[in-house]
């Protein structure tokens, strides 16, 4: 009976948010032009990213598949060009192209993963903290403001340096990836904690809570299977915009020296080692993953920007 | 229907307020006419959602967009104002039109004192010193009631209670001397022990100022203590305007006497309050004919086809086919 | 007043020995302190030594004290690349690393808000649609892309202005200023945009958010029903209203800027305090490290404290008393 009540309440919610995904939603995203182009460009180089390892001309990590002849070269379009390298090559004879598709892969890996980690500590963070209130509330909250008063780049960076100078390269290089998410994720937990905790907030107060109390379940059932569901909408918001965030940090940290190595380079990465080039004129060794960059930065920023007004309620 | 010899203060004539939407343009305001005297209280009463507030909205200009006036005319002493350009709207409002919002705790900055915000209506509009402006706005707030006013007039508005701001707020609409207050639902958001002295101040004040009064509002208490004539709006039309004391007493239309009859009276014999069944229909729903006629208990076969317009019943005017010459109703 | 102060002030002491508590940790557990400072073919008997002299057999609680002492001198030690106080190698850069910042803010705040408000009264329009696309643009450019961008554009291809350093400095006192020489500005121009580019597009956004949500307030509705101008109201109410949340945020931002310096110093070889801390990660060099760390979070704390304060100042809603007993400003 209890799980009845339970179920019936829970898919009410539910079937509350598969119908505002439905309607305005889908409506909001057809007669968006910007939201399309911004989807169609974050799914493109999704779809990039996974299947790199089968449609990149070259795989650029495998040594012995570079020749030292063809390193430098311009790209395709320059008399000087080869047309099997569309972009040109690096001063390894890695074709600047596979070099962006892999490191494309890096860079999102990283941005989905820290997100995922910041989702995972902000949510819980900002559920116990608004749904148990008191001491515990007073706490977290007092964290969050600490972690606020420092920016997360600095954070993440600090944590990434610190292994940087304890571990020796070549451990640091293996587990820089995860170090990275690490880094990235915790610096960015704040946002969604606060969201979460006001929105616990004011669900708590609300009568299907209490009846729910009242049906014997438990705080924690109650907070996971009726409060966390209404957290959707906002949270799903705020992990886009974070993810272009968590995309940007990785890829300045990267650049910075402190990130991916140049073993298993990043967007950013990419970037740097480029960068030594630039005043020798190899331009498009550094040029090409900028873009690429910015232009995965911008689409997930766009698709944010979109899903936010969409689902801002003020602005129906 | 006004039988001065005065030209009315306000003519609206017409009126139509749409409102184009994602599903289609929707028609909140249908075809209003009414006019208001100098010196008198007009009342328009109806159920949330029937047009007042936006008729309200319309006549100063404050439409919110995409709203916007679709036809008819809006004359203040016989000059059309709802086609004017935005400097000349900024010089009738305040000056010639006052207006009083709902919500105290929202309608005022909470940045200035309330002292700064009535000297910069008044040197908006009236050229005089800064002196002069302060001194009147002191006389004000001792007129709307509100004790110490040297004191308080350099006080912000948080420090004031709900019923105080509300006072501010009246004195702030005729700061600038206009002839026409427009009250919305000026009482609805206080506690109802506060809710007549606000009125009263309202009501005296304009008196005093010399200013008419739209008393916008779904409480049919206040108007029956405070208004001189009064509209009825239902579903975006005038249903029945008339003296106060008529549609009290012996209303025409079913829907104003259901209204009537839901409004308790102290020492009356004890018989239940009159319910009207069912609920106003959605602006994109609106029934044919008589807006009314599905819950309406005398509804005939005219009424679903035909949409009434106003038509003078007993000492009232009445949008209803039961008060048609020739129907024996 | 005193108890919110006071309050604040504790909190700050509290987040200070929490960052010394992590510069301490870096110093004894960041590889070992004595490798650190003497080379591999000194014997052990001399390190045992070593470390008996510098403490280093003391209880935690105790080297954390004396830690804790020598930093609030400002005795960060020598630094392990080049032997140089610490303390006297950052205050060295700390004036390169202040203007650099500084002139971002001030380009930031000169475009943002004027733009950030017109687009917030306009709210469509073509200047307005521009707005948000350089905006959108701003935001999603990743800074070291900006500088790369620029250097290529105006250093590389049209060889206008330098790519790297500061040019000619002025020693004031203890004081270097790039701002007195022609060098020293054309060197500031490419590095205060890159840095400024992002505070200067979350200015606008902020300010037009702002200035949209004010917009729509009942009390500025309230305003144009008594007649108030358009041009009153919105430079005169509006912007009084709009400015106040943005002022706390750039405070608040320019620790983020701080830090942002990091990259732009590292970008053009900005010889600031950032490039420093870069070069000491690369290192391995601990107590640059340490004191990079320890000031940045006191001028976090800081600033953190002042915008606080002056959040408090500025709004006439807020009160100081009840502050004290609990509870943040926004």
């Amino acid at each position: 009976m209890r799980r009845l009540a339970a179920l019936r309440v829970g898919s009410r919610t539910w079937s509350r948010i598969h119908r505002i995904y439905d309607s305005d939603l889908s409506w909001s995203f057809r007669h968006s032009p910007l939201a399309i182009v911004a989807g169609l460009m974050t799914l493109g180089l999704l779809l990039i990213a996974v299947f790199a390892p089968w449609i990149s001309p070259q795989n650029p990590f495998d040594v012995s598949s570079l020749s030292l002849l063809d390193s430098e070269l311009p790209p395709a379009w320059d008399p000087e060009g080869d047309a099997r390298y569309l972009l040109g090559t690096d001063v390894q004879g890695r074709d600047v192209i596979s070099t962006i598709m892999y490191g494309l892969r890096i860079s999102l890996v990283v941005g989905f993963c820290s997100v995922m980690l910041s989702l995972a500590l902000g949510v819980s963070a900002g559920l116990a903290a608004g749904y148990a209130g008191g001491w515990i509330d007073a706490f977290i909250m007092r964290i969050a403001d600490i972690k606020l008063s420092f920016p997360a780049i600095l954070i993440a960076l600090l944590v990434n340096g610190i292994a940087r100078t304890l571990l020796p390269r070549e451990v640091f290089n293996e587990l820089a990836l995860w170090i990275l998410v690490f880094s990235i994720g915790i610096s960015n937990w704040v946002q969604y904690a606060r969201t979460v905790r006001s929105l616990t907030m004011v669900e708590k107060s609300k009568e299907y809570v209490q009846a729910a109390h009242i049906l014997g379940q438990s705080s924690l059932f109650v907070a996971t299977r009726h409060i966390l569901p209404n957290t959707v909408g906002p949270i799903t918001v705020l992990a886009t915009i974070n993810l272009a965030l968590a995309i940007l940090t990785e890829a300045t940290l990267s650049f910075l020296g402190v990130g991916m190595p140049p073993t298993t380079p990043s967007l950013g990465t990419l970037v740097r080692v480029g960068n030594e080039y630039i005043l020798s004129g190899l331009w498009w060794v550094v040029i090409f993953p900028s873009i690429t960059l910015v232009l995965l930065v911008l689409a997930v920023n766009l698709l944010g920007d979109w899903l936010r007004d969409a689902l801002n309620p003020k602005l129906r | 229907m006004n039988d001065t010899h005065k030209p009315p203060l306000l003519e609206v004539k017409n009126l139509r307020i749409e409102f184009p939407t994602r599903h289609g343009t929707l028609t909140p305001v249908h075809d209003v006419s009414f006019s208001v005297d100098a010196g008198e209280v007009l009342g328009v009463v109806g159920e949330s959602g029937a047009g007042k507030s936006m008729t309200g909205s319309a006549i100063i200009g404050l439409l919110e967009p995409p709203g916007r006036i679709a036809g008819g005319e809006i004359r203040l002493n016989g000059e059309r104002i709802d086609n004017l350009g935005p400097a000349a709207l900024s010089r009738v409002r305040g000056r010639k039109i006052g207006m009083v919002f709902q919500d105290p705790l929202t309608s005022l900055n909470p940045l200035f004192t309330v002292g700064q915000q009535l000297v910069q209506t008044i040197r908006a509009h009236c050229d005089i010193s800064e002196k002069a402006s302060r001194q009147r706005a002191i006389e004000l707030l001792d007129g709307v009631g509100i004790p110490a006013p040297q004191r308080r007039i350099d006080q912000y508005p948080h420090q004031f209670s709900g019923g105080m701001r509300q006072r501010v707020v009246i004195a702030l609409s005729l700061c600038a001397e206009p002839s026409l207050v427009i009250a919305d639902e000026p009482t609805t958001a206080l506690d109802v022990s506060i809710q007549a002295q606000i009125i009263d101040v309202l009501k005296r004040m304009c008196r005093e100022h010399g200013a008419s009064v739209i008393l916008i509002t779904h409480d049919m208490g206040v108007i029956a203590e405070t208004a001189d004539r009064v509209a009825v709006m239902y579903a975006g039309k005038i249903v029945e305007i008339g003296p106060v004391r008529t549609l009290v007493k012996q209303a025409s239309h079913p829907y104003t006497q259901g209204l009537m009859g839901s409004i308790p009276v102290v020492g009356r014999k004890r018989e239940r309050l009159v319910q009207i069944e069912g609920a106003m229909p959605r602006l994109s729903d609106i029934p044919t004919g008589c807006a009314f006629h599905p819950r309406c208990p005398q509804a005939f076969d005219t009424c679903r086809r035909e949409t009434p317009v106003l038509m003078p019943a007993q000492a009232s005017s009445t949008a209803c086919w039961l008060y048609r010459e020739g129907h024996n109703g | 007043m005193l108890p919110f102060l006071l309050k604040r002030l504790f909190q700050a002491l509290i987040v200070m020995l929490v960052v010394a508590l992590v510069a301490f940790s870096l110093f004894r557990y960041v590889g070992d302190p004595i490798n650190n400072m003497v080379g591999e073919e000194v014997g052990n008997e001399y390190r045992q030594q070593l470390r008996e002299e510098l403490g280093l057999s003391d209880p935690i609680l105790v080297q954390f004290t004396s830690f804790v002492q020598r930093i609030a001198v400002g005795d960060f030690g020598v630094s392990f690349r080049n032997a140089v106080p610490v303390s006297e190698l950052l205050m060295e850069r700390l004036p390169a690393t202040l203007e650099l910042v500084m002139c971002a803010t001030i380009l930031a705040l000169l475009i943002g808000i004027p733009f950030g408000v017109y687009s917030g009264i306009h709210r469509r329009g073509l200047l307005t649609g521009i707005v948000q696309v350089v905006s959108l643009a701003g935001l999603s450019l990743p800074s070291f892309v900006v500088g790369i961008l620029l250097i290529l554009l105006f250093s590389v291809q049209l060889g206008w202005l330098p790519s790297y350093g500061r040019g000619e400095v002025v020693k004031l006192g203890d004081w270097s200023t790039g701002l007195l020489t022609l060098s020293g500005l054309k060197s500031l121009i490419l590095p205060s945009i890159t840095l400024g580019l992002f505070q200067m597009t979350l200015i606008m956004r902020l300010v037009r958010a702002e200035m949209l949500e004010v917009l729509r307030t009942d009390y500025i509705k309230f305003s144009r029903a008594r007649g108030l101008s358009d041009k009153v109201i919105h430079f005169k109410l509006a912007l009084k209203n709009t400015l106040i949340p943005v002022v706390t945020i750039m405070g608040l931002q320019i620790g983020s800027l701080i830090a942002f310096a990091i990259v732009t110093e590292t970008v053009f070889q900005w010889p600031g305090m950032g490039l420093l801390f870069i070069q000491a990660i690369n290192f391995g060099d601990v107590p640059v490290m340490a004191c990079y760390l320890v000031l940045i979070s006191l001028m976090f704390v800081a600033i953190n404290l002042i915008v606080d304060l002056l959040y408090y100042a500025i709004d006439p809603r807020l009160d100081w008393n009840s502050a004290a007993a609990g509870g943040h400003a926004k």
